[in-house]
C-alpha cells in the first residue's frame, strides 16, 4: 500500500509539472489551451530522438527538451497564440483542437506511430525497498528521481513567484490585466515568457514522464483530460492548488487501477465530474480569487 | 396581419430553394446508386450537427463530449435488434429514449460553472461512456464492437438493401422529421428563450426566464436526437463499435458547424454535407493524415475569423439587416 | 417614517452583505410603498447597485430578509421574484445583441404572458403579444429600428431598449438603476416622464445621480452612503437636511455628483 501511494505521489508530481503551465496561462490569459499536451508531447519526442539518433545522455536531454519546448511555446506565443486571447472560448477550443491535430498527425508522419522505448541510464534503474509485509516500501530509483526534480521545480517555481519581481507582475497581471498595465508592466512580456516557461515545464515534464506514461503520437489526446483536471479541480489563482488536485489525482488513478482495475479511469472521470458539479469554481480556489 | 406580425413570421416561412433542397436529396439515392452509402453518412452527420446546434449556436453550450449521446442511441438501438427484435422504428425509439434519459441526467452537470468547467464535464462524460462501453465488453463486444447487427424492413416493407437506397432513404426521413421539429423549436418562444440565454444569461433571468430548467431542456431535446442520429448509423451499418464514443466524434460534429454556420440549421446539413465530401477526396489523396488537414483548416479558420469566411445565411437575405459580424441565423 | 404600511409592497429589513472582510451593505431596511416614485441616492460607491442586486436576487444577503407583496422572497431565484412583478433595469445595458428589438420585446412579452415554454408557434402567432410589442417600440420610439440586431443600434437606442424591456414584463415593482446614463440632455426629460407616467399602481425605486431628475421625479428618498441608509424622507427635507448636504459637499444639493 504504501508503494501504491508512492507510486501515486511521483505520478501526482509529473502531472504537476506537466499541467502547472496550462494553469498558470489558463488564469493569466483566460485561454483555454487544449493543445498544451503537444508541448509536453515535444519535449518527450526531443528526448528520445537525441538519446537514440545522437546519444545524448538522458539528463543532458532533460534542460535541452525544457528550453527547446520553451522556444516552441515563445514562438507560438507571439505567433499565432496572441492574436487570439479575446476571441469567444469556442474559438479558442476548435484552434487548440486544431493545433493538436497537426501535432498528432506531423508526429506521426515523420517518427512513426509505435511507442517510443526510453533507455534510462543505469544509475536511474533499480528499486529500494524499506521494510516488510504489507508496509513495505518500495520505491522505484526512477521515480524517487522524478519526486526529487519536481520537488525541486516546485520549490523553485514558488520561489520565483512570492519572491521575485517577475513573480510579483506575473500575479498582478493574474489578478487584473488592465491595473497592472496601467502600473506599466508590459503584459505582452509577462505573458511571452509565462507561456514560453509553461511550455517549458510541459515539454521537461514530457521528457520526464514518456518512461513512466509512455511516449506516441496520441500522448496529447490522452492525457489531455488529465491536465485539464488539474486545472479545474486546482484552480488558476495559485499554484499550491494544482499541485494538490495532481497529487490527488495521481494517487486516485494509481489506487484505482491497482485495486479495481475494471473500473480503473472510470472513477477517476466520474470523481471529477462529481468535483466540478459541486464546486464549479475548483476545489481549491483562494476565497475571492477567479 | 399586422406589419409586425408579418415581420417576425417572415423568419418562419420555407425559402424557395428549401424544398428544392430536400427533393434532391431524396432523388440522389435513386440518382447516384452507387453512392447511397455516403448520402446515408451525411444524412446521419446531419442530423447530429443539428442535435449539437441546438445546445452549442443556440443555446451557447460548448460541449465536447456530444458522441456520449450519439453512442449510446447507436449502442442500444443496435443491442436492442440483436436481443430483442429487429424492427428499426422501435429500434430508433429505444436509441432516442436511452439517450434521453443519459441527457436528462447529464444536463445536471453544465448548468453551473464556466465555459472551462463545461467544456471539462462534457468531456467527461464522454470519456466515462467510452470507458463504460470498454469495460462492459460482454454487453458491448468492447474493442471488438458489436457484429451480426441484423435490421427488419421498415415498416414492415422496405427491406434493407446491399446498395444502401432503403438506407439512405430512411435517414434522410428521420432526418427530415426531426429537423422540421428542431425548426419549429427555434422558431417558437421557447426557441427565442433559448437565444436571450445564449446572449445574456444574466438578462434572460431578469425577464423571468428559468434559466436552468431550460438548459435541461435543451440539453435532454439534443442528447434525444444525438441518440437517433447514433441509432440510424448502427441499423444501417449492423455494427456498433467504440468508435461511436470517440472524442473525434465530438469534435469532428463542431468542425462541421462552424464550417456550416453556428446557430443555423441549415448549417449542420450543410457542414455535414461539405465535410464528408471533404474527407472523402482528402482521404483518396492521404488516407492516414486527414486529422492533419483537419487541424490545419481549424487553425487557419480561427485565426482569419469564424465570421469572415462563412455567412452562409447572408447569401439569402433573410429580409433582416445583420450587423457586420453577426452569427444568429435566420431560423 | 421608516415603518411598513399596508400600502408597502417591497419590504427589505436589516440587509446586510459582506463580501470577505468589506461590508457593502450594512443594515439597510428600505420600504417601497405602493405607487411610490421612490428615489435612492448616494455618493458613488455607497452600494447601490449592491442594493439592487440583493433585492433581486443576482446577490444573496448575509443577513437580512426581503418581502414582496407580503411574501417573503429572500430565498427566491432571481427569475421568481421577475415573476411575481419585480423587474430592474440594469446601470450598464443588458441586451441580446444578436436579437433584433423586436425579437427581444416579442420573447419577453410571451414570457410575461406565459408563453416561455411553448415550442410548436412561432414566436410571433399571437396577436396578444405583437400588439403589445407594438405598442412598446412606438412609446420607446424603436419602431424605425425594430427589424435591426440591437449590436447595431446607436446607444441611446440601446438604453431606450433597455427600460422598454423591463416594461415588457408589466411590473409592479420596477427598480430602475441609473436610466438615463449616458443618455443625451435632451432625452432625459422624456425617459423618465415616460416612467413617471406608468400607471399608479408601478411602484419605482430609481436609482439616479442626476439631482434635477431626481427632484422633479421623486415624491421619497433614501440617501445610502457606505452601505447604511443616512437617512429617507421626502424630497424638500431630504434637500435641506445639512448631513446630506455634507455628504455632497462643496456641489450643493442639485448639482450632477
Amino acid at each position: 500500500m504504501l508503494t501504491i501511494l508512492f507510486d501515486g505521489v511521483a505520478y501526482g508530481m509529473l502531472l504537476f509539472i506537466l499541467a502547472v503551465g496550462l494553469a498558470v496561462t489558463m488564469g493569466l490569459m483566460n485561454f483555454i489551451n487544449l493543445a498544451h499536451g503537444a508541448f509536453a508531447m515535444a519535449g518527450g519526442y526531443i528526448t528520445v530522438l537525441l538519446m537514440q539518433r545522437l546519444d545524448v545522455p538522458f539528463l543532458v536531454c532533460l534542460p535541452i527538451a525544457f528550453v527547446g519546448t520553451a522556444v516552441l511555446g515563445g514562438v507560438l506565443e507571439r505567433t499565432l497564440y496572441r492574436p487570439l486571447y479575446h476571441k469567444a472560448h469556442l474559438d479558442q477550443v476548435l484552434f487548440s483542437i486544431g493545433l493538436v491535430f497537426m501535432a498528432v498527425a506531423s508526429v506521426d508522419y515523420f517518427v512513426g506511430s509505435t511507442q517510443q522505448i526510453m533507455q534510462l541510464p543505469e544509475w536511474l534503474k533499480g528499486r529500494t525497498e524499506i521494510g516488510t509485509g504489507a508496509l513495505m516500501l518500495g520505491m522505484g530509483h526512477y521515480r524517487l528521481f522524478i519526486i526529487a526534480v519536481c520537488a525541486a521545480l516546485t520549490v523553485g517555481l514558488q520561489y520565483v513567484l512570492t519572491k521575485t519581481r517577475f513573480g510579483s507582475r506575473l500575479r498582478a497581471s493574474v489578478d487584473d490585466q488592465r491595473v497592472a498595465a496601467g502600473m506599466g508592466i508590459n503584459v505582452n512580456i509577462v505573458f511571452l515568457s509565462t507561456f514560453a516557461f509553461g511550455s517549458g515545464l510541459a515539454g521537461l515534464g514530457g521528457a520526464l514522464g514518456a518512461e513512466v506514461l509512455g511516449l506516441d503520437p496520441s500522448f496529447p489526446l490522452k492525457f489531455m483530460i488529465y491536465f485539464l483536471i488539474v486545472v479545474a479541480v486546482g484552480g488558476t489563482s495559485s499554484i499550491t492548488g494544482p499541485l494538490l488536485a495532481a497529487l490527488l489525482l495521481g494517487i486516485a488513478d494509481v489506487a484505482g487501477k491497482y485495486y479495481i482495475p475494471k473500473l480503473g479511469a472510470f472513477i477517476v472521470y466520474s470523481l471529477m465530474i462529481l468535483i466540478l458539479i459541486w464546486r464549479p469554481q475548483g476545489l481549491f480556489v483562494r476565497k475571492g480569487g477567479k | 396581419m399586422s406589419n409586425l406580425q408579418n415581420t417576425l413570421l417572415q423568419a418562419r416561412r420555407f425559402r424557395w430553394w428549401e424544398p428544392v433542397l430536400w427533393l434532391l436529396a431524396f432523388a440522389a439515392p435513386l440518382a447516384l446508386p452507387s453512392h447511397a452509402l455516403i448520402i446515408n453518412e451525411i444524412a446521419i452527420v446531419a442530423l447530429f450537427a443539428i442535435s449539437l446546434d441546438l445546445i452549442l449556436g443556440y443555446t451557447g453550450i460548448v460541449s465536447l463530449g456530444h458522441a456520449a449521446f450519439f453512442g449510446l442511441g447507436g449502442y442500444a438501438a443496435a443491442l436492442f435488434a440483436k436481443h430483442v427484435m429487429p424492427d428499426p422504428l422501435v429500434g430508433l425509439a429505444v436509441g432516442i429514449g436511452a439517450a434521453t434519459m443519459l441527457g436528462a441526467v447529464a444536463s445536471l452537470t453544465i448548468m453551473r460553472g464556466t465555459d472551462l468547467t463545461r467544456l471539462m464535464v462534457t468531456l467527461g462524460v464522454g470519456l466515462v461512456m467510452l470507458e463504460l462501453a470498454n469495460k462492459l465488453d460482454w454487453l458491448t463486444g468492447g474493442a471488438d464492437g458489436l457484429q451480426g447487427v441484423m435490421m427488419g424492413p421498415v415498416l414492415g416493407q422496405f427491406e434493407f438493401d446491399l446498395y444502401g437506397r432503403t438506407a439512405a432513404w430512411y435517414s434522410l426521413t428521420v432526418l427530415l422529421v426531426f429537423f422540421l421539429i428542431a425548426r419549429r423549436i427555434v422558431q417558437s418562444p421557447f426557441g427565442a428563450t433559448l437565444k436571450a440565454i445564449r446572449d445574456n444569461r444574466l438578462r434572460a433571468m431578469a425577464i423571468g426566464i428559468p434559466v436552468t430548467a431550460k438548459l435541461a431542456q435543451v440539453y435532454t431535446l439534443a442528447a434525444a436526437l444525438a441518440g437517433a442520429a447514433g441509432a440510424l448509423l448502427t441499423q444501417t451499418t449492423g455494427f456498433a463499435s467504440l468508435d461511436l464514443f470517440e472524442f473525434h466524434r465530438s469534435a469532428d460534429v463542431m468542425l462541421i458547424l462552424v464550417i456550416g454556420g453556428v446557430g443555423w440549421l441549415y448549417g449542420g446539413i450543410l457542414g455535414a454535407i461539405g465535410f464528408k465530401l471533404l474527407q472523402d477526396v482528402i482521404s483518396s489523396i492521404t488516407p492516414q493524415y486527414w486529422t492533419f488537414w483537419v487541424g490545419l483548416f481549424l487553425v487557419v479558420l480561427v485565426l482569419v475569423g469564424r465570421d469572415r469566411l462563412f455567412r452562409p445565411w447572408t447569401w439569402f437575405g433573410a429580409g433582416r439587416k445583420a450587423g457586420a459580424a453577426s452569427k444568429a441565423g435566420g431560423h | 417614517m421608516n415603518t411598513t404600511t399596508s400600502t408597502t409592497v417591497l419590504s427589505a429589513k436589516g440587509l446586510v452583505k459582506r463580501f470577505g472582510g468589506i461590508t457593502a451593505t450594512n443594515n439597510v431596511t428600505l420600504n417601497l410603498q405602493k405607487g411610490a416614485r421612490h428615489a435612492l441616492i448616494g455618493p458613488n460607491g455607497a452600494g447601490k447597485t449592491t442594493l439592487i442586486n440583493l433585492l433581486t436576487g443576482v446577490l444573496e444577503p448575509t443577513e437580512g430578509s426581503i418581502t414582496l407583496e407580503g411574501q417573503d422572497i429572500t430565498r427566491l431565484a432571481p427569475h421568481q421574484r421577475v415573476q411575481r412583478g419585480m423587474v430592474r433595469t440594469f446601470q450598464i445595458n443588458q441586451l441580446f445583441d444578436t436579437l433584433t428589438p423586436l425579437e427581444t420585446l416579442a420573447l419577453t412579452v410571451s414570457q410575461h404572458q406565459g408563453l416561455g415554454g411553448k415550442w410548436w408557434q412561432p414566436l410571433g402567432a399571437r396577436k396578444a403579444v405583437t400588439e403589445r410589442c407594438e405598442q412598446l417600440l412606438e412609446q420607446f420610439h424603436l419602431t424605425s429600428v425594430m427589424a435591426e440586431e440591437t449590436r447595431v443600434l446607436a446607444y441611446g437606442k440601446r438604453r431606450l431598449l433597455e427600460i422598454a424591456i423591463a416594461l415588457a414584463c408589466e411590473p409592479r415593482v420596477l427598480l430602475l438603476d441609473e436610466p438615463v446614463a449616458g443618455v443625451p440632455a435632451g432625452e432625459r426629460e422624456e425617459l423618465l416622464q415616460t416612467v413617471a407616467a406608468l400607471p399608479a399602481d408601478v411602484s419605482v425605486l430609481l436609482i439616479e445621480h442626476d439631482m434635477d431628475l431626481v427632484f422633479s421625479f421623486a415624491n421619497r428618498m433614501t440617501v445610502l452612503v457606505n452601505g447604511t441608509v443616512l437617512t429617507e424622507g421626502d424630497p424638500d427635507t431630504i434637500a435641506n437636511d445639512p448631513q446630506v448636504k455634507a455628504v455632497y459637499l462643496g456641489h450643493g444639493e442639485d448639482a450632477h455628483v
